[in-house]
């Protein structure tokens, strides 16, 4: 038997090679390299890759080809979001490498399998362990995100989803304090994680069925040319789409993300909230338009409802929360409902205005989480809502920049959220969905609630004892922070170079 | 000279202000507020240079126009220019900033109530004046929903930071009131971009693209609906008007000005700008629900200043009255209930002020406090400040010679051209109007002196040189004005006429005939 080697474009997955072998590299220096030398061995390769894979792929500007033997496709669109996959990654990365927040060091478990509250973790936090394999871990993630978006068929889509998922679910747990929060929401991420991965399996399985083909290309053809429409079919791509619904945190496949916010590391958060979305957004979008692109009207209503049910949810039960971190969770919840409003409209503006969204939104995320990290008091990280009044009085600069960013998450004019507001409900109405928009605008207004809220209570509020301070920060969380606060105001305030970058991206390759 | 970019130089001459007192340190607030000071003078002398180049006999809808390209991808550009109307509303923008920061010079420091810090509250201020020029003189719908709704942000820190006990609860009701307006505009704004895509082939905003538009009269009562309800809240029109008496009672007297005096003029600017041009059709279909609602706030409005016991809840009030008369003068669809109503916002601006800025003088003799009843017999101790505030109740209630008396009298004739009784029943308003004013005035000012204050060991002074100084043009101008209307008419009504002909309105004939008739 004669089996011919599928031709591949090494140019175009020079950014994916290099992340990979970086990952692999990490792994070694984590098992082979003397302590002292580790950390800096570790961010050297992580930036380095992450940076050598941005030039690459702006190297790569223009190319529009499949390769893999058409498992992978590089298009306009899929280089948008690998490069802000990879920015994104590199100003999360910043996060984690903080070591001058927490007095004992960084923000992860001396050693993640050691049980919490033993004597085993004890004496190590005493001797002041600092374990590195984060780093390995974030390069393995960041590799199955840049296949997600550029998946062409079935497959490769699931095993980019696993990729992605496995690493997270460890970086979950690795918290430093309040461990076993954060192990709990570690648990509930992978049980659920497992659970989406199946059915999107099965769907997968079912529309092969239909189809004979797991290229999405091919799908589409078959669904277009097939005289008989087949419910097997609907069916698979209602379960497909769960996968990636469920790591956007879309309701009903939202109950993870509340947890995961609270529990899990911040700098972890504020790197799966803003490069998970952007990926997982890019792999709906892809599935959706190019292989259902022609079958819109079947399931345009589900998106419909998961975008309603995710934007008045989210909304409301974020107005409920005294944690931080936990109502930035619902918060998340509603911005995919909003996102979604986008996706919906199945056009090129959809296309655009997603992800115009989702950079906007993952500049502002971690910028977010940068604020997080650094309000403190005695036990750690400050969360609760009641320890954040009359910050603003404390450090007026720090509760400013948390100020735009929640003004821009709620939609004010001059932020990038309100561009991203302004460009999905564009695209909704265009095709059509003006009852979509009206929702989405009440929405709004629901969320700027609470948004308000913790700009209030900064502000507006007596400091008490229990306020926490701002502890400064090393370069790395300070980069991460104006980097947010520049791209939130940049692309408020001119917009058009981004949206003619899209623009310019063009359509998916079908 | 028509090269030079008035409008983008005085909207940005305060914003450069603001910054450079925002990085003053915190301990020279003096020299902040007289930088502040200097500012907001500048932008007034330049304001006065404009308008004195103001062509008030031009056929172009809009003078000192600039247009550059903001967002193409979009459509919008950042289009400003001013026909009477804005250059009207933004003189008065212009006037009271200067006389809020004078007034308000002590008005911030040494307070225990208030958090921020001086500095902080005068680029508030500079902050507020530059995007009140933007609104005014945006003729790109886009740039001024931008500046609409960006507006909030300093005036929700002016309440929040710098006012009453309860300032915290008002600031966010303030806020909560306007994003909910302003996102129901941001649904219709979108809306009519899309309308636009269709009807021109390419999306804008521009003002006078969407105006030549022919937008079917269905898809205009929606979107109509939308911009309205931002107004009707803005203005605020009864029944949306809930959020402005705890903001007006919570608030400094400057930020008050500013918020009733020109903030809340964006909401019947909007309307007469906006509403009825963009959407003639739904503008007729809605006028009778408008000028409903508009007839009730006049009356509801005055029934609780009448029995009002705060006095800043009580100017809140008489302010809802007020711009009822504002809203029916443009919804009767008469050049002259609208030229009124324009004056109308301009009179109302100056009462405004000088009713907050005087009431905040005395308060801040008696601790603070807006309680009519802690008052009485003012006039023996403080004849001048008496003196003035008898001058602001008089143009609050239009009496003859007062500016406020042109706008309200053009505002009833407006209204019975078109309907009598509509015009009738306005006319009532006026007597409701004279009753709690002159009430506020005798309770207040006139009778034995207070006991109370004595017992409370308060001696009322008069009027310093800084708070007459501050008061001074307010007056000369309400009474001036008030006698020699034409400069504002005279670039008033070609506006009008502009926003009259764009909607194919006609006067109506006179009707009535007989020994009435000039035949």
């Amino acid at each position: 038997m004669n089996f011919t080697p599928p031709a591949i474009d090494y140019a175009a997955l020079s950014p994916m090679i290099v992340v990979f072998a970086a990952a692999i590299v990490s792994v070694l220096v984590e098992a082979f390299a003397p302590r002292t030398v580790r950390r800096f061995l570790q961010l050297l390769i992580v930036f380095g890759a992450l940076i050598t894979a941005g030039v690459l792929i702006i190297l790569n500007a223009g190319t529009r080809t499949v390769t893999g033997g058409g498992a992978v496709v590089i298009d306009g669109p899929a280089l948008v979001l690998m490069g802000t996959i990879v920015v994104l990654s590199i100003l999360g990365a910043a996060l984690m490498a903080e070591r001058s927040i927490d007095p004992v060091g960084d923000a992860f478990a001396a050693r993640a399998s050691s049980l919490p509250g033993s004597e085993d973790e004890r004496q190590l936090t005493q001797r002041g362990y600092l374990q590195t394999e984060i780093w390995p871990l974030t390069l393995f993630a960041v590799l199955g995100m840049l296949l997600f978006v550029t998946a062409n068929n079935l497959l490769l889509m699931f095993v980019a989803l696993e990729i992605i998922s496995l690493p997270l679910y460890l970086m979950t747990g690795m918290a430093r304090r309040r461990r076993l929060l954060s192990q709990e929401a570690s648990l509930k991420y992978f049980l659920l994680g497992v659970f989406a991965s199946a059915f999107y399996l099965y769907g997968a399985a079912l529309v092969y069925g239909y189809s004979g083909s797991i290229f999405f290309p091919e799908i589409a053809q078959a669904l277009t040319s097939k005289p008989s429409e087949s419910i097997v079919v609907f069916i698979g791509m209602g379960m497909l789409i769960i996968g990636p619904l469920f790591k956007i945190g879309a309701v009903p496949f939202h109950q993870w993300v509340p947890d995961v916010y609270q529990g899990a590391p911040t700098a972890v958060v504020g790197f799966m909230a803003a490069t998970v979305k952007v990926a997982a957004f890019g792999a709906l979008l892809r599935i959706l338009y190019v292989a259902f692109g022609g079958v819109r009207w079947d399931w345009d209503p589900l998106i419909w409802i998961v975008a309603v049910a995710s934007m008045i949810l989210g909304s409301i039960v974020a107005l409920m929360q005294t944690d931080i971190k936990r109502l930035l969770g619902y918060s998340w919840i509603a911005q995919a409902g909003f996102i979604l409003v986008g996706l919906a409209a199945a056009s090129p503006a959809g296309l655009e205005s997603t992800m115009f969204y989702v950079i906007a939104y993952g500049f502002a995320t971690i910028g977010t989480f940068a604020v997080i990290s650094m309000v403190r008091d005695a036990n750690g990280e400050a969360t609760n809502l009641a320890a954040w009044a009359g910050l603003g009085r404390k450090s007026p600069l720090v509760a400013s920049a948390l100020s735009l960013f929640l003004l821009g998450l709620a939609g004010i004019p001059l932020t990038s959220g309100f561009v991203s507001k302004f460009a999905v409900f564009v695209a909704a109405i265009e095709a059509g969905a003006t009852w979509l928009v009206i929702i989405g605008v009440i929405a709004s207004l629901i969320a700027a609630f609470f948004y308000v809220r913790i700009v209030v209570i900064m502000f507006f509020a007596e400091p008490t004892e229990q306020t926490a301070s701002v502890v400064i920060p090393s370069a790395f969380t300070t980069i991460a922070l104006s980097a947010g606060v520049a791209v939130t105001l940049i692309l408020g305030i001119f917009p058009q170079p981004v949206l003619d970058m899209l623009s310019n991206a063009g359509l998916f390759l079908r | 000279m028509t090269e030079f970019p008035w409008l983008t130089a005085i909207g940005v001459v305060p914003l450069i202000g603001s910054l450079v007192v925002a990085l003053l340190p915190k301990s020279k607030p003096t020299l902040a507020k007289q930088i502040a000071m200097f500012v907001s003078l500048l932008v007034l002398g330049m304001t006065i240079a404009m308008a004195l180049q103001f062509d008030g006999k031009s056929s172009e809808p809009f003078q000192f126009v600039e247009s550059y390209p903001w967002i193409p991808a979009f459509g919008v550009n950042y289009s400003v220019g001013v026909d009477g109307i804005g250059l009207v509303l933004i003189a008065l923008a212009a006037t009271l900033v200067p006389v809020t920061i004078l007034a308000g010079w002590r008005d911030i420091e040494g307070d225990q109530e208030s958090e921020g810090s001086v500095k902080g509250y005068f680029a508030l201020v500079l902050v507020l004046e530059a995007l009140m020029i933007g609104v005014f003189a945006a003729t790109d719908v886009f740039l001024f929903y931008v500046f609409f709704e960006v507006m909030l942000v300093p005036v929700y820190f002016m309440i929040g930071r710098y006012g009453g006990p309860q300032r915290s609860y008002a600031a966010v009701k303030f806020l909560l009131y306007s994003l909910l307006g302003g996102l129901f505009m941001l649904a219709a704004l979108v809306g009519l971009y899309v309308v636009s895509i269709r009807e021109l082939g390419t999306g804008t905003f521009d003002f006078l693209s969407l105006v030549g538009m022919d937008i079917d009269p269905n898809t205009q009562k929606m979107l109509f609906l939308g911009f309205f309800f931002a107004f009707a809240i803005k203005a605020p029109l009864w029944p949306f008007h809930t959020w402005l008496p705890d903001a007006a009672a919570e608030s400094k007297p400057g930020t008050s000005v500013l918020l009733i005096g020109v903030l809340d003029k964006v909401g019947t600017f909007g309307m007469i700008r906006y509403l009825l041009p963009i959407f003639p059709a739904a503008s007729e279909f809605y006028a009778p629900v408008v000028i409903g609602m508009a007839l009730i706030g006049i009356f509801y409005g005055a029934y609780i200043a009448l029995t009002a016991k705060d006095m800043k809840r009580l100017f809140a009030y008489s302010s809802m009255s007020h711009f009822g008369f504002i809203t029916l003068g443009i919804f009767v669809f008469t050049s002259i209930g609208q030229t009124g109503s324009v004056v109308y916002m301009v009179a109302h601006g100056l009462s405004t002020a000088a009713l907050f800025l005087t009431a905040g003088f005395l308060m801040s003799r008696r601790r603070g406090s807006a309680l009519i009843s802690d008052y009485g017999g003012v006039n023996k101790v403080a004849p001048v400040l008496a003196g003035f505030f008898l001058v602001a109740v008089l143009s609050s209630l239009a009496l003859p010679g007062m500016v406020s008396f042109i706008g309200e009298f053009l505002v009833l004739l407006g209204a019975f051209e078109r309907y009598i009784w509509v015009g009738s029943l306005a006319t009532l308003g006026i007597v409701i109007t004279a009753a709690y004013a002159l009430r506020l005035y005798q309770k207040s000012m006139t009778g034995p002196l207070n006991p109370s204050l004595e017992s409370d060991g308060i001696t009322i002074t008069d009027l310093k040189g800084r708070e007459i100084t501050a008061l001074m043009p307010i007056a000369a101008l309400t009474v001036v004005l008030g006698f020699y209307p034409a400069p504002l008419l005279n670039v008033i009504n070609p506006a009008v006429d502009w926003t009259m002909n764009t909607i194919s309105a006609v006067d109506p004939e006179p009707t009535l005939s007989g020994e009435g008739s000039e035949q």
